[in-house]
C-alpha cells in the first residue's frame, strides 16, 4: 500500500507556495511590466535565475542562509527562535524562490500584451492605479494569472533538488513525494517507487493539459513553457 | 448761470472706456517637448487659448505632434516645459513643478482605437466611467442619446466599428468632463459612418456644453466639427483661424450659397464636351457637370468645396 503522506505534503507545500506567490507576483509583475526603473533588467534576471540554475545551487545557498550557526539563520534563531533549515516553513521559502519565475513571467507577459491605452483610458476616466489594476487590468489577464498559478503549483510539486538540500527528507515534515520516490529507489523498493512515479506523472500531465487548454481558449499563448 | 450751464466740474465722472482685463480664457495651453520622429528629433512648441464651449480642431500631417499635444493636455505624456490652465485650475506648470496626474484632470478622452475595456458590457463601461458623486441617470441618458440601449448588454468584441465609437464617446462623457479630447476618433470608419458620427458629436457637444479639442487629418471632418482650426506642421502652429478663413481662397469666400459641402473627387468622366465630376460628400456621391476650363485644375483625390446657386453647382478646390 502506498504511503500517501508524502503526496499530501507535496500538495500542501504547492498550495501554500502558489497562494503566496500569486500575492507577490501581481505587484512584482506590474512593476516589471510598467516601470522604467534602471534596475528592472537586473531584477528580471534575478527572478528568472531559478529557471536556468541547477536547483542544488539554489538549495546550497539557501541552506547556508538558513544555517542557525551563522549570519541570517543565526539572527532568526537568536531573535525569533525560528529555524528554517530542515523544516516545512524552510521548504515553503525555498519553493517561493524556486517557482517565482513561473508565476511572475506569465503575469508580466499578460500585462505587456494589453494595449497601453487600456490603462490610459482608465486614468482619463479619473481612476486610480489601484482601481485600474483591480477592475480593468487583472480581469483582462485572467488567463495569465491562471497559467502562472497552475505552473507554479506543478513546478513546486515537481521540485527535487531544492527540497532535498533544504528539507533533508524528514518523514511528515519535509519528505515530499519526489523525495519519497528517491528514497524508495535507494532502498531497492521499485514497486513503491513506481507508484509514486505514476501518480506524479499523471498529475503533471493533467496540469499541462489544463494550461494548454486555457491558452487555447484565450487564443493566445501566454505560457513560459 | 442757467440750469443748463453745467460746468464740467459738476458733471459726474464721465464713463471711462471699459478696459477691464480680458476675462481669462477657459483653456490656456503652452508646452514644448522634443518629439522623436522618423526624420530625427523635432521640437514641439505650441501655445493656444480656447473659450468655454469652443470647438478647436488640430489639423496637420501625421508626425506633426497632434496626438502628443492631446496627450500633454491629458497628462499622459510629460512636457519639457509648459503651462496648462483649465477653468482657473492649473494642471501643469513646469516652473512651479505642478503636474496634475491624469486622473485628476477633468477630461474625456476618445482614443484612436477606442480603448474599450474588453471584459465590460456597454452599460458597464459607462457605469465604470461615471463619476460616482454625480447623478446615476447619466448612464441611461447617454445610452438613449447615442442610441445604444439595444446594445447595452453586449461586450465590445461583438460591436461594429461605428458602435464601438459611440460607446467610446459615451464613456468619455459619462463623467461630465470639462474638456472633451478626440484623437482621430473617426479615422477607422468609412465615410457614411463618419458622417453619422459627426452628427452624434455635434449633438453631444451642444447637449453637454462641452469644450472640445479634435485632432484630425480629415478635412471635411475639421470643417464640420470645429469653429477654430490650428494647423500643426513640424511641431509648431503654421496657421490658425476659422475653418472658412483658413481653407477657402478669399475670392470664393464668402458666398451665401443655399447649399455647400466639402468632399473629395472620386471620378472624372468626359461626356458630350463636358466633364462630369463625381464628388464624395458625407457619404453621398454628387455629380457636377463642368466645362473643360472649369475642370482644368481638378484631379481625382483632390479635396473640394461644392456650392450651388440657382441649380448651378460650382466646385472650388480647397487651398
Amino acid at each position: 500500500m502506498i504511503d500517501w503522506q508524502p503526496l499530501w505534503l507535496s500538495l500542501r507545500l504547492a498550495l501554500i507556495t502558489t497562494t503566496i506567490l500569486l500575492l507577490l507576483a501581481i505587484p512584482l509583475g506590474y512593476w516589471l511590466a510598467y516601470s522604467r526603473h534602471r534596475w528592472k533588467i537586473a531584477a528580471e534576471a534575478v527572478i528568472s535565475l531559478p529557471m536556468v540554475l541547477p536547483p542544488t545551487v539554489l538549495g546550497f545557498y539557501l541552506l547556508l542562509a538558513f544555517s542557525p550557526s551563522q549570519g541570517f539563520g543565526r539572527w532568526l534563531d537568536h531573535h525569533f527562535n525560528i529555524r528554517l533549515a530542515f523544516t516545512f516553513p524552510g521548504l515553503v521559502i525555498a519553493s517561493l524562490f524556486y517557482s517565482l519565475p513561473f508565476t511572475v513571467n506569465p503575469i508580466v507577459a499578460g500585462f505587456r500584451m494589453l494595449p497601453a491605452d487600456l490603462r490610459n483610458a482608465s486614468r482619463t476616466l479619473g481612476k486610480s492605479d489601484w482601481t485600474t489594476l483591480v477592475r480593468i487590468l487583472l480581469p483582462n489577464i485572467r488567463a495569465s494569472l491562471i497559467t502562472g498559478a497552475v505552473l507554479s503549483f506543478a513546478h513546486t510539486i515537481g521540485e527535487f533538488g531544492v527540497v532535498m538540500m533544504i528539507g533533508g527528507g524528514i518523514p511528515g515534515q519535509t519528505r515530499v513525494a519526489s523525495v519519497a520516490l528517491y528514497d524508495e529507489v535507494q532502498s531497492m523498493n521499485n514497486g513503491m517507487a513506481n507508484r509514486y512515479a505514476l501518480v506524479l506523472l499523471a498529475f503533471s500531465f493533467i496540469i499541462l493539459l489544463l494550461v494548454y487548454g486555457i491558452n487555447q481558449q484565450t487564443g493566445k499563448s501566454k505560457t513560459m513553457l | 448761470m442757467t440750469d443748463f450751464d453745467l460746468a464740467p466740474d459738476n458733471l459726474p465722472n464721465p464713463p471711462r472706456a471699459h478696459i477691464a482685463a480680458d476675462p481669462k480664457p477657459f483653456l490656456q495651453f503652452k508646452a514644448t517637448k522634443t518629439l522623436h520622429t522618423t526624420s530625427g528629433p523635432q521640437l514641439l512648441d505650441v501655445r493656444f487659448e480656447l473659450p468655454k464651449g469652443g470647438k478647436l480642431a488640430i489639423y496637420g500631417p501625421s508626425g506633426a505632434g497632434k496626438t502628443t499635444l492631446l496627450r500633454i493636455l491629458s497628462g499622459l505624456t510629460t512636457a519639457t516645459t509648459g503651462y496648462i490652465e483649465v477653468d482657473g485650475e492649473v494642471w501643469l506648470d513646469t516652473t512651479r513643478r505642478i503636474d496634475l496626474p491624469t486622473r485628476h484632470r477633468s477630461i474625456g478622452f476618445v482614443f484612436q482605437d477606442f480603448a474599450l475595456f474588453p471584459h465590460l458590457t456597454v452599460r458597464q463601461q459607462l457605469e465604470y466611467a461615471r463619476d460616482k458623486t454625480t447623478d446615476g441617470k447619466i448612464v441611461a441618458e447617454l445610452l438613449d442619446l447615442m442610441e445604444l440601449e439595444s446594445l447595452q448588454h453586449l461586450r465590445p468584441a461583438l460591436l461594429s466599428g461605428g458602435q464601438q465609437q459611440r460607446v467610446a464617446l459615451a464613456r468619455a462623457i459619462a463623467r461630465r468632463p470639462r474638456l472633451l479630447l478626440l484623437d482621430e476618433p473617426l479615422s477607422a470608419l468609412d465615410d457614411e459612418m463618419r458622417y453619422k458620427l459627426q452628427e452624434y458629436l455635434l449633438k453631444i457637444h451642444l447637449h453637454y456644453e462641452l469644450t472640445t479639442l479634435l485632432v484630425s487629418h480629415h478635412l471635411p471632418e475639421v470643417l464640420r466639427l470645429s469653429d477654430k482650426v490650428m494647423v500643426l506642421e513640424k511641431g509648431s502652429v503654421s496657421r490658425e483661424g476659422s475653418p472658412s478663413a483658413l481653407f477657402f481662397a478669399p475670392s470664393q469666400n464668402p458666398s451665401p450659397a443655399p447649399f455647400q459641402t466639402v468632399g473629395e473627387i472620386t471620378a472624372i468622366a468626359f461626356s458630350e464636351g463636358n466633364y462630369i465630376i463625381t464628388v464624395l460628400c458625407a457619404g453621398t456621391l454628387i455629380n457636377v457637370t463642368l466645362t473643360a476650363a472649369q475642370a482644368a485644375h481638378l484631379a481625382i483625390g483632390k479635396k473640394v468645396w461644392v456650392t450651388s446657386n440657382d441649380f448651378h453647382a460650382v466646385i472650388n478646390p480647397l487651398v
